[in-house]
């Protein structure tokens, strides 16, 4: 007994020692970088920083078109994911294998082809021109950036959506139906607490990385169009200002915490209404 | 007088090529205990699912009080399912599953509430209105869908095997218990079953399926003491079932012995299936002018020795209170009552259908 514990407790020490490294130590000197100034001294004014309006309005940005890829992607899955799991397993399979073939790409590499696409002289205006259309006005728009992150980061949301839904046995819709409902009752009732496990994920991976990106919001939102995370990137590669960039990395990391101790406490208080 | 309350006019579904149901004809009377019986494939779920709406039938009507009810979904059927794995509301407690339907409906709260307690009460599960329906035992959760569906008050109740996940003593009380919910509640109840002694004991009607067709509608008594093919005499118990030909009435010949039976109207020398029921044959010590044989196995089933004995070129299963060891010769004995007559199938597509 004893020793089988020691040996399961050996096969944590990579683990350990790797999050110790790579994790917990990074994660340290942005903290004491983002509360020290270049001599070395505790200082609260790199974290304040983030009240200065140049700071703040990108953060608001950011958070705002988080939320609105969240959404969008959240109900464009939830349709998809309901007809897929209604499908046969095979053929539903294989239209969620072409949804997720986004991330077999790179994301800097499907980025650019959006680029290419909303350019000034790109495909769409040009397709648009065939029709006699106006042109649309796209790259550089928090719209482009939207449809950009919608695009790399919907596959996050399909996938735990999906396997949640394909988990609920078939037969519990029928019950609903059964006792009365229709489809609309049906997906309020049974449908959306059931598989509210896989969309809280979903938001999850969508949400965060949707937050902290700064390669999308550059391709497709250019230099005027400044998400938090690029103010960070330009603080550690441009301004050569660790301290401030550590510091708005923090804050960044506050927002993060805060929603992750949000859906834990949500999760929690359903299991035990269940 | 018995009123009509679903009629069933020539049903047919198809899957793919596969016909599922083939001119399917039945009537179902108010506050009848109608069984489905019949071996896996042989299109009894597929004919409730089409009664509660879950599918739609190729062709035929589907006839409660006398309109056609075949396109209408089964949230408008005044049915409702108890299904076979349960399929509760694993995210609501065991008031709010059953308050479902009547929620649906736009019933009042205290309506509502009466009907709860009048639902658990049914089931023998008083007090339980706030429990987790996850951790229910499964006999209790079979319960709570029954309360579930009853609270509707359905025309019809449609139950899908519903015993066949629980352990057998379960599934024995449960029986009595179904039956006797069914005379409370005053509901026609439509039950799917492979297990023919769930529908022996429980139904006041028994309909033998198999291959999309209806063998035979009876009594239980009817559909066992009087098969009206062998599909239905082997399918339902255990039988003996021997190719004979008719000698005239009530003599019937059988392994090249002539016995008497009691059927009539059958053709001189026509040939025909004789069923005899294991418990009807009697052993005894070997005699002259007897058929005789030799036990070859023997299994112990807690209630009665099975028993087979060679006799005639045939293996007879015989079940016995009584002990016999094998390579015992025996004289096995018949009375005329026990020897069932049935018509042999007439093509070889209905002979296929017994095979299987």
């Amino acid at each position: 007994m004893f020793r089988s514990i020691g040996l399961r407790n050996l096969f944590l020490v990579p683990f350990c020692v790797w999050a110790g490294i790579f994790i917990f130590v990074p994660v340290v000197f942005i903290i004491y970088y983002g509360l020290t100034d270049t001599a070395g001294n505790f200082t609260w004014d790199n974290i304040s920083m983030i009240l200065r309006r140049e700071y703040y309005s990108s953060l608001r940005l950011s958070v705002l078109l988080a939320l609105v890829t969240t959404i969008v992607c959240l109900l464009l899955a939830y349709p998809l994911c309901l007809i897929l799991v209604e499908r046969a397993k095979s053929s539903g399979a294989i239209i969620i294998l072409l949804f997720v073939l986004p991330l077999w790409m790179n994301t800097l590499l499907s980025t650019m082809a959006w680029q290419t696409i909303f350019e000034h002289d790109g495909i769409l205006n040009q397709v648009l021109r065939i029709f006699s259309l106006p042109d649309l006005t796209l790259i550089n728009t928090p719209t482009a950036v939207v449809i950009g992150m919608i695009y790399n980061y919907l596959p996050y949301m399909v996938l735990p959506l999906y396997v949640t839904l394909s988990k609920i046995d078939k037969s519990i819709f029928e019950a609903a139906k059964d006792l009365g409902a229709s489809a609309w009752q049906t997906f309020w009732k049974v449908t959306l607490p059931l598989s509210l496990p896989g969309a809280i994920s979903g938001i999850t991976m969508v949400f965060i990385p949707a937050l902290t990106t700064f390669a999308i919001s550059a391709l497709l939102g250019g230099s005027k169009l400044l998400l938090i995370g690029n103010v960070i990137e330009q603080e550690f590669t441009v301004e050569y200002d660790w301290h401030l960039g550590s510091a708005l990395s923090s804050v960044l990391m506050i927002f993060i915490i805060v929603y992750m101790v949000l859906t834990f406490a949500f999760e929690q208080s359903h299991q035990e209404e269940d | 007088m018995k009123r009509e309350i679903l009629r069933l006019e020539n049903i047919v579904k198809k899957f793919g090529k596969l016909t599922v149901l083939d001119e399917i004809l039945l009537s179902i009377y108010e506050n009848e205990f109608v069984t489905l019986l019949g071996p896996s494939g042989c299109g009894k779920t597929t004919l409730l699912r089409i009664i509660g709406g879950f599918e739609q039938p190729d062709a035929g009507r589907v006839i409660f009080n006398g309109k056609d009810i075949a396109r209408v979904p089964s949230n408008k059927r005044p049915f409702n399912t108890v299904f076979q794995k349960y399929s509760l509301f694993n995210h609501m407690t065991v008031e709010e599953n059953i308050a479902f339907g009547p929620e649906i409906s736009g019933k009042s709260t205290d309506y509502i509430r009466g009907k709860i307690s009048y639902a658990l009460k049914l089931v023998n599960l008083e007090g339980y209105e706030k429990h987790d329906v996850t951790k229910l035992s499964g006999g209790q959760q079979q319960r709570i869908a029954i309360a579930r569906a009853i609270v509707n008050e359905p025309k019809i109740l449609l139950l899908d095997e519903p015993l066949s996940a629980l352990d057998l003593k379960l599934r024995r009380s449960m029986r009595a218990e179904l039956v006797r919910i069914k005379k409370e509640t005053g509901i026609t109840f439509i039950f799917v079953t492979h297990d023919q002694e769930e529908a022996l004991s429980m139904s006041d009607t028994v309909v033998v399926m198999n291959q999309g067709y209806i063998q035979q509608i009876g009594t239980p008594e009817n559909v066992y003491n009087e098969p009206e093919n062998a599909f239905v005499a082997d399918f339902i118990g255990d039988s003996n079932i021997i190719d004979g030909v008719m000698v005239h009435d009530k003599l019937v010949r059988i392994l090249g012995r002539e016995y008497p039976c009691v059927d009539v109207g059958f053709p001189p020398e026509s040939p025909v299936d004789v069923q005899i029921r294991p418990e009807d044959i009697t052993l005894d010590e070997p005699q002259e002018d007897a058929l005789n044989g030799v036990v070859t196995k023997v299994g112990f089933w807690g209630m009665s020795y099975d028993i087979y004995v060679s006799a005639g070129g045939f293996e007879w299963l015989i079940q016995s209170i009584h002990r016999r060891e094998v390579g015992e010769e025996v004289s096995l004995h018949l009375d005329p009552e026990n020897i069932q007559i049935m018509v042999k199938p007439q093509s070889e597509d209905e002979a296929k259908l017994v095979e299987d």
